[in-house]
């Protein structure tokens, strides 16, 4: 008897935890950029991540990214391995995630063609250390296909990513990150 | 029973505020993401592609030319007369190329009885984790040397591939963790000509080396080769190098027995003695320059981002 009510609860739990399929979109090709060059760059120091997990909830406005680290590519091998090693610790630290909501969800007709600025906040974790954030985004809806982007600036202190006086002039405190995600509709 | 009521409450608590968590599409993406298809390599596992003389199991990235300059004193127990050492100097400079992934090539010219060299370094197998693990990585080093030095008997009659000399090498290495990693290197040098009959022409011998962190930019290297059919009034090289990384630099100090900087000379005709005070002062300047943009090709790239 104990155990059946205790089956029960875990199950309704469980259920209840995978959310309705209809209202959960996801790609795997988000597209994350971030540009960390100083205001008169010595090198450029910028890089790409093209294999961003993304999922968006259009009921919820729950909306999360997440990245490997090291699926990052720098233009130079020797600054890619340097961001691994020595910026981001990226064996210690694999992932980079941001999860939140969309603040006002009411403002977006996902099943009408159109541009929408939405206001996104949640928590950001970068190299360990979580923050929370906001940012202005844009949802696109084409053709019933939905399209997110948005672009913000961290500050590396906040993330205690260590910058040495040597490189001080060479690389911005200030990073700026953009993002833009391609959904569809996920099945299961 | 109490206890499963209060299971139960707590459960369904849970579920009332579960869906909206955060932290629960944390969990999703993580599911989404699943275990990467991707191999981690092991990266890093050295700061350069020299330990302090021989090599180390890194090779230069793809479509990167890497200028190295090794420079190296004399030694130390020559007195002040020769400013201790600094007085002579001797050294190698070089282009080396990463052709690939994989495959990596190098060219230069030694004062050391003014010789030419090149060389090719493979991998074989990377340190790797995820759908294979991989404890060790294996590389592939064949190098070739000519000594044009004026021979000591112009009169007899010598030929030019006298002066050839050729290694060839393994390199056994594992990153342990973040700040240690190790390699064991067997090694065969081929001497086309020796002085005396009784000498041997194939030169077995074994390496070993490590790197201890000091800091993130910072590290101590050693690294030593033993002979096993050493010839006699050879000394086993053994050497030590701080290296210090600065962005596209890599300044590796270095104290060694050994005059030389590549692989036959400094592993079968190095004489100096550490105990006797044949330390020999030097530095290794590496800068890399890079030629192709390996994000303009052969990624999975639609396109680079805008400038």
């Amino acid at each position: 008897m104990k155990k059946s009510i205790l089956f029960f609860a875990a199950f309704t739990a469980f259920v209840s935890l995978n959310v309705n399929a209809q209202d959960q979109y996801f790609t795997k090709t988000a597209k994350i950029n971030f540009d960390a060059s100083p205001a008169e760059p010595i090198e450029v120091i910028d890089a790409v991540n093209n294999e961003g997990t993304s999922l968006l909830n259009v009921k919820t406005g729950d909306i999360g990214f997440m990245l490997l680290v090291k699926s990052f590519r720098f233009e130079r091998a020797l600054m890619e391995e340097h961001f691994n090693e020595n910026y981001m610790e990226s064996t210690k630290f694999p992932k980079g995630d941001f999860s939140g909501k969309i603040d006002n969800l009411s403002a977006v007709n996902f099943t009408k063609d159109g541009t929408y600025k939405v206001k996104v906040s949640g928590k950001l974790t970068i190299h360990g250390i979580t923050q929370p954030t906001t940012a202005d985004g844009v949802i696109t809806v084409k053709n019933g296909k939905i399209s997110a982007s948005s672009s913000f600036s961290i500050k590396l202190a906040d993330y205690k990513i260590d910058r040495p006086k040597v490189v001080a002039n060479k690389i911005n405190e200030t990073v700026k990150i953009t993002v833009a995600a391609n959904y569809e509709l996920k099945k299961k | 029973m109490k206890q499963s009521l209060i299971t139960l409450i707590y459960i369904t608590f849970f579920h009332l505020i579960g869906v909206a968590q955060p932290d629960d599409l944390t969990k999703m993406m993580e599911e989404e993401m699943g275990a990467s298809n991707e191999p981690d390599y092991a990266s890093a596992t050295f700061k350069t592609t020299r330990l302090v003389n021989g090599h180390t199991n890194e090779q230069v990235a793809p479509g990167v030319l890497d200028f190295r300059i090794g420079h190296r004193f004399g030694a130390f127990n020559t007195g002040i007369y020769n400013f201790f050492g600094l007085d002579q100097a001797s050294m190698r400079m070089a282009f080396e190329y990463g052709i690939n992934d994989w495959l990596m090539i190098g060219a230069g010219r030694s004062t050391y009885q003014k010789t030419y060299d090149g060389f090719v370094k493979a991998k074989i197998i990377r340190q790797q984790k995820g759908k294979r693990n991989i404890p060790i990585s294996i590389n592939y080093l064949g190098a070739m040397a000519v000594k044009t030095l004026k021979f000591s008997n112009p009169e007899n009659t010598n030929f030019y591939t006298s002066n050839f000399f050729y290694t060839h090498q393994l390199i056994i290495a594992r990153k342990f963790s973040e700040s240690f990693s190790f390699q064991v290197l067997p090694t065969l040098v081929h001497r086309n000509l020796v002085e005396k009959i009784t000498d041997e022409h194939d030169i077995y011998s074994i390496g070993v080396g490590g790197r201890m962190k000091l800091s993130k930019r910072t590290c101590v290297n050693v690294e030593y080769f033993y002979q096993i059919n050493k010839p006699r009034d050879v000394i086993n090289s053994l050497a030590i190098a701080f290296d210090i990384e600065t962005g596209g630099h890599v300044f590796q100090l270095a104290f060694t027995n050994a005059a030389a900087m590549i692989e036959h000379a400094f592993i079968t005709q190095t004489t100096g003695r550490w105990d006797k005070g044949d330390i020999i002062g030097g530095f290794n300047l590496s800068r890399v320059f890079t030629l192709k943009d390996p994000r303009k090709k052969g990624t999975k790239n639609e396109d680079a981002p805008s400038k």
